[in-house]
């Protein structure tokens, strides 16, 4: 499997490739949001929600050899699109990957203004709570 | 049509630029106002050439500023219509307002088992603050509700009124949905019963004439910046019997008389509630943008915001699955809308890639959004400075969503 580096260089060659905005969101709502690995039925409940401002978000993680591997769902298209990207990025990653990963690429494609810390919502939150599952198998891990 | 539109928007320096390569439409003045150059100059000057802290001082800037200070407070009083310049106080803005009332005012008259009355349609900061004063003091929120139309249930409001009731606090214009509630009928109806009426003002003052003595409201609160004014400033208007009652909200120099380490005793109106150096630049420029109001004049503000709204109804109604939320045939120039199968967000976002400014979300009116099922709208809102282009560039932009989603 490619690295984080590799994976993050392909997704901002994929994205020079076009040559205004109008492409770029067409890729994020029509490629990237139905490629997403969607949360199984029986997660998409409240308990699972990752409130933001705007959109909203449902995120599940479970870990396996090792590995954490995400599903994941919004009720906004372009937002489950950035879902989706992220996730090619950070699922089925070790926990030290995961809170390694700066996700500067993000800024490279030129969408930076939808996970700016500063602002309140669904994905600054979504990664977040991706950092504090992979946080968490880790202490469990190392516990066991 | 009586004023002219390009002349005013000469005045206002921020529309005047390129966003995302395209010219500036700005429809979120609801969410704040832009700011004419008077206002911008009159910040400049003050810290040019007479910054200085007020009232204290014995040099001659810091009469000067406290001067202006004063005069700026005069300004808003004969502006709504207040008895006494001592019943205007000011704030940081609306929010402070509310939680300045909230606050004082049932330390000293809300107890145990007794009520405060607000709305459906209020926005979180005339909500939470009332939550955490009946939290403290055992009282219970009691909420008017609202119909489809998104207007209050007078019916209802009229039933819920008894004596354990000790204020009501309602919005003069709702910021979500922009219905003008009747607020005069309420405040009639509430002070039959002896109880007092604040209004939370914040949509209402650069829309229509606020008249506190017309109105009769025990408090009336508003914010500078969604009045053509600066951020950080507003003003809370309240009646000096209710106000000489209250205990003071916070504390420091300011709002003292005398003071030992045994007993200190409260400065008078308005000084009792401002503690502390005010924000003197803001509240003088504050009264440049009530002047530019005053230029103006409110029939003609009110034609040019309604056709605006009209207009962009009727292009609305051309698009295909839209719901309008909100439709009250009382609104200011408010259009809160949704595409039915396109999340609000996802619109906002193409919308701001064509240089096109609009609220999306909740509007930090989430007991509404739960009223109507929705996870929240599109909110165009009008003011002065809009055109008929601006509105023409909205409605292509909302085409082309259409067209991303389909």
């Amino acid at each position: 499997m490619k690295n984080i580096k590799d994976v993050e260089s392909e997704i901002i060659s994929e994205f020079e490739a076009f040559d205004d905005w109008t492409d770029k969101y067409n890729y994020i709502i029509k490629d990237l949001g139905s490629s997403i690995p969607e949360i199984e039925t029986e997660y998409k409940q409240p308990k699972y929600l990752i409130k933001g401002c705007q959109a909203q978000v449902w995120l599940h993680a479970s870990y396996k050899d090792g590995k954490v591997f995400f599903t994941a769902d919004s009720d906004a298209q372009i937002t489950k699109g950035i879902i989706s990207l992220l996730l090619r990025v950070l699922s089925e990653r070790t926990p030290d990957e995961i809170l390694n990963a700066d996700l500067k690429f993000i800024d490279d494609i030129g969408l930076k203004e939808h996970l700016s810390p500063t602002r309140a919502n669904g994905l600054t939150n979504m990664i977040k709570q991706i950092k504090l599952y992979a946080m968490a198998f880790k202490t469990k891990e190392k516990k066991a | 049509m009586s004023i002219d539109i390009k002349k005013i928007r000469e005045e206002f320096p921020v529309l005047d630029q390129a966003i995302n390569n395209k010219p500036f439409v700005y429809l979120d003045n609801a969410a704040t106002t832009q700011k004419p150059k008077a206002v911008i100059k009159r910040l400049v000057d003050y810290y040019e050439k007479e910054n200085s802290n007020i009232h204290r001082g014995e040099h001659f800037l810091s009469r000067k500023a406290t001067e202006a200070y004063e005069n700026s407070r005069n300004y808003v009083q004969s502006f709504i219509n207040a008895d006494n310049s001592h019943e205007v106080i000011f704030t940081s803005g609306t929010t402070e307002s509310i939680n300045l009332v909230a606050s004082s005012f049932c330390k000293k008259f809300l107890n145990q088992g007794d009520e405060v009355l607000i709305s459906a349609m209020e926005h979180h900061s005339n909500i939470v603050p009332w939550q955490i004063a009946c939290d403290e003091n055992k009282a219970h929120l009691k909420i008017i509700p609202i119909n489809q139309k998104g207007e209050l249930k007078l019916d209802e409001f009229h039933k819920m009124l008894n004596d354990k009731i000790k204020i009501i606090a309602i919005n003069h214009i709702s910021n979500s949905l922009g219905t003008i509630n009747p607020v005069k009928e309420i405040i009639e109806a509430a002070h039959k019963k002896n109880i007092p009426v604040l209004l939370d003002g914040a949509q209402a003052m650069s829309h229509i004439k606020v008249d506190v003595k017309e109105l009769d409201c025990d408090f009336y609160c508003f914010s500078g910046h969604k009045v053509y004014g600066p951020m950080g400033v507003g003003v809370l208007y309240g009646k000096e019997k209710w106000l000489n009652k209250m205990p003071p909200y916070q504390s420091g120099g300011e709002m003292i008389s005398e003071v030992t380490f045994k007993k200190t005793t409260f400065n008078n109106l308005p000084f009792k509630f401002e503690a502390g150096t005010p924000n003197v630049a803001d509240v003088l420029a504050l009264k440049e943008s009530l002047i530019f109001m005053s230029s103006l004049n409110y029939n003609d503000i009110q034609k040019h915001e309604n056709d605006l709204k009209e207009y962009l109804t009727n292009n609305l109604k051309q698009l295909d699955k839209i719901k309008f939320i909100g439709t009250s045939s009382k609104k200011t120039s408010v259009v809160s809308f949704i595409f039915e199968d396109i999340h609000p967000s996802d619109t906002g976002i193409i919308l701001d890639n064509m240089g096109i400014a609009v609220r999306t979300g909740h509007h930090c009116t989430q007991p509404i959004m739960d009223f109507y099922k929705i996870p929240g709208t599109v909110r165009a809102s009008m003011a002065i400075y809009n055109t008929k282009e601006d509105i023409d560039r909205l409605i292509e932009g909302l085409k082309f969503v259409r067209k991303m989603f389909s």
